[in-house]
């Protein structure tokens, strides 16, 4: 008897083992497991017919979007409740962990959040997602058009967006005042350089900081020439004229008129940036509007003193923005409710409560600019506090110069080569000019 | 009664001959075996063929095509020799400081002179316990490139001006190898550790007799006597270099600057999941294997490990 005992514990021992072993490999991919979640939350109904969905995205601010939705949706549509399971993963590792399960045929959720560097890689070969167009095409003409085109391809629109990204310059009120520069006379880059050379003169900041880990610093800047990564036709345009001399000049800025700097930690998204901003390092950065969130949450001491003003202008008649960067949602084919899940979207992201939720909650600039004008728009919240009454005002002064970026499934390589190499070996190593640099990337793509 | 007897006994014979199948000396090892061998099958061997496979293809969801060699005609590119020659600097630097550091302290710690060899011996290990991405955020912390990080007052006091850590290349890979060698010392003093005691002391009573010194003793019977243990710990040093992956990610998880950090675990990561490219990933990831195939069995030739074994 005690034999077998002993040989009985060996054995589930053994399996406990075994187990143990299998789910630490796991990595959190499948879809009952919230393991290495930044965030879970179930959101809605709790009552046995409600539907259960889920949802993945990479930034624990846009649950705040669904759940605002969910209770909508729930008291509008009692007969059919929502439940919603909302997972908020890191960047990569929730990037990542999509593409494994759609690539495996299992374990996606129903709804997820992609980020526009790397939607691309989602429409490769036949995209597992599925078309929005029945409830896109309707309302299509309210929204910047463009938006949907960046997550659309053979004429399917696959993910609704979540803002429009149009690139604005924030100033620092406080130290542009101590300069003694009016903010409202910069135009154009010209005047942006010469102000910048009585802020660097008059106080101890710096006027602007240039991203080397990140494209944000360069692509509005040249978008906004109408220039871009890549022509109408998907043909690769990177070492183009503009962009080169548009590299050129942001050296220039650092090294000749000395007036910008590299940003600290190497993006306007790393602490040590956060840091040096709110102790008032740069009188300006030049960002897109869905930047405001960092502001509010990351760097409260500039609370009252930044406003938000139209990007300088290369010419006379330049435009002064561009649109930026982008989050499309989407509906994976391996939901169980297809009809439900992209009802439910829809209700999300296109309609104008959900729009103004955008704004309300995120301070993103709603993709459907028809709500731009409401008045609903213009009640207070914490961005309003944060930057001044004026941020629409601003905005709508530009609504006809946002151009569209043309992405390709090359993009990902883009970003990849100007955030290790070009910008790097240009603007901080300086040990290759802009053209080497933007050719060389040029012919690395191109190799791929 | 008879009636009885024979139904125990039908009862219990299938319970004995099982009990009696699985305790059999042919059937034992297997049953003892089987769950490693089950899981070489399923997680490495099954993972190796279909990776193989895998980097004759291009794999997209649905359409999967094999495309012949071409994903190993891109290999030769800068970047993976930007990768690969980080890695094999890596490999060398951690090779020689983790072998001969943990060596010299793993003599000292096991030497009578040395008081609270326990607490050093302890304090040493302690690192391996921690998970490589947490030391790395911290030691994100500690190298930021600010004048106020810990490393840069550190270096200020040598009149040095507060350095960029994260973006050069030199200072970079001291970075990893810091942190790499901050991780597995501790490991790697316990290997030490474990040969320095099976080293008989009558070696180095017989040399103290004829009026060795301490330099001597470790010259002619410690590094002879630790000659299993040493190539050991540089097998395993030189393959764990080339898998290295967290310790760049840790410092820079979205590329690093010129690739100064990119290895080529960190290529595949790159290529594989970021660029959706999994069949091209999965040919790095091949050839990676080679290198260190044929690296490991150089390595076992010239240290006459493999002879003595055959």
């Amino acid at each position: 008897m005690k034999k077998r005992s002993l040989f009985i514990l060996l054995f589930s021992m053994l399996f406990v083992i075994l187990a143990a072993c299998g789910k630490g490999g796991g990595g959190g991919s499948s879809e009952d497991s919230a393991e290495g979640a930044d965030a879970t939350e179930v959101i809605g109904s709790e009552s046995e017919d409600a539907t259960e969905l889920n949802f993945w995205t990479f930034n624990e601010l846009h649950i705040n979007i669904f759940e605002d939705a969910v209770k909508r949706w729930n008291e509008e549509f009692p007969d059919r409740p929502i439940s919603l399971k909302a997972e908020a993963y890191p960047y990569d590792n929730m990037h990542n962990n999509l593409l494994l399960a759609l690539q495996s045929g299992t374990g996606a959720p129903d709804i997820v959040d992609i980020e526009l560097g790397r939607f691309p890689n989602y429409l490769q070969g036949e995209p597992q997602l599925l078309p929005m167009n029945e409830y896109v095409e309707p309302v299509k003409e309210n929204f910047i058009e463009s938006r949907f085109d960046i997550y659309a391809k053979d004429g399917n629109y696959y993910g609704l967006p979540t803002h429009v990204g149009a690139t604005v310059a924030f100033y620092n009120k406080e130290i542009m005042d101590a300069a003694g520069v009016d903010i409202d006379s910069i135009e154009t880059w010209d005047d942006y350089v010469e102000a910048g050379k009585k802020v660097v003169e008059n106080t101890d900041a710096t006027m602007t900081t240039l991203e080397t880990g990140d494209y944000w610093s360069y692509w509005p800047l040249i978008k906004q020439q109408g220039s871009d990564f890549f022509d109408e036709n998907g043909e690769l345009t990177l070492a183009n004229e503009t962009n080169i001399e548009t590299l050129d000049f942001m050296h220039r800025l650092i090294y000749e008129e000395k007036i910008a700097e590299i940003t600290p930690g190497g993006g306007h998204h790393e602490e040590e940036y956060y840091g040096f901003m709110n102790d008032g390092g740069a009188a300006s950065v030049i960002m897109p509007m869905w930047y405001m969130g960092r502001f509010t949450d990351y760097m409260e001491d500039l609370k009252g003193k930044m406003v938000i003003r139209p990007m300088p202008k290369w010419t006379e008649d330049g435009n002064r923005s561009a649109g930026a960067g982008g989050t499309g949602t989407v509906v994976t084919n391996q939901t169980e409710h297809p009809e439900l899940a992209k009802e439910f979207l829809a209700y999300t992201k296109l309609s104008e409560e959900g729009n103004l939720a955008l704004w309300e909650i995120m301070g993103f600039d709603p993709p459907m600019w028809t709500v731009w004008e409401k008045p609903e728009i213009r009640e207070d919240n914490k961005y309003y506090q944060y930057f001044g009454t004026d941020i629409f005002d601003t905005l709508l002064s530009v609504r006809e110069e946002i151009d569209s970026i043309n992405i390709t499934d090359k993009n990902p390589l883009v970003q990849e080569q100007l955030s290790t190499n070009v910008f790097n070996n240009v603007l901080r190593s300086e040990n290759q000019s802009a053209e080497e640099a933007l050719k060389e990337a040029e012919a690395a793509i191109e190799n791929n | 009664m008879i009636e009885r007897a024979v139904s125990t006994t039908n009862s219990s014979r299938p319970k004995r001959s099982i009990k009696g199948f699985f305790l059999s000396r042919k059937v034992v090892p297997y049953v003892f075996v089987s769950p490693f061998i089950l899981s070489f099958l399923l997680l490495f061997l099954y993972p190796l063929i279909s990776g193989v496979v895998m980097s004759f293809q291009t794999i997209l969801p649905g359409q999967t095509t094999f495309i012949g060699t071409s994903n190993y005609e891109r290999i030769l590119n800068p970047t993976f020799f930007k990768a690969l020659s980080n890695t094999t600097v890596y490999v060398i630097l951690t090779t020689v400081i983790l072998t001969i550091v943990p060596m010299v302290l793993a003599t000292m710690l096991n030497s009578k002179f040395v008081r609270f060899s326990n607490v050093f011996r302890a304090s040493l290990f302690i690192p391996a316990l921690t998970s490589t991405i947490v030391a790395g955020v911290v030691f994100r912390l500690m190298f930021g490139e600010s004048e106020a990080s810990l490393a840069n007052t550190v270096v200020g006091f040598f009149g040095v001006e507060p350095l960029e850590w994260k973006f050069g290349a030199a200072t970079g890979m001291f970075l990893m190898v810091l942190l790499a060698t901050w991780k597995w010392l501790g490991v790697n003093i316990l290997y030490f550790m474990a040969g320095l005691a099976n080293v008989p002391r009558e070696l180095y009573e017989a040399a103290e007799i004829d009026g060795a010194g301490i330099f001597n003793k470790f010259r002619h019977i410690t590094l002879p006597m630790l000659k299993p243990i040493t190539v050991y710990v540089v097998t395993i040093t030189i393959i764990a270099g080339f898998r290295m992956y967290e310790e760049s990610y840790v410092f820079w998880p979205e590329g690093s600057p010129g690739n100064i950090g990119l290895t080529i675990v960190g290529y595949i990561y790159q290529q594989g999941f970021r660029m959706n490219d999994l069949g091209f990933g999965a040919a790095i990831g091949v050839v990676l294997m080679l290198i260190i195939f044929v690296i490991s069995i150089l390595q076992l030739t010239l240290s006459g490990t493999l002879k003595k074994g055959g």
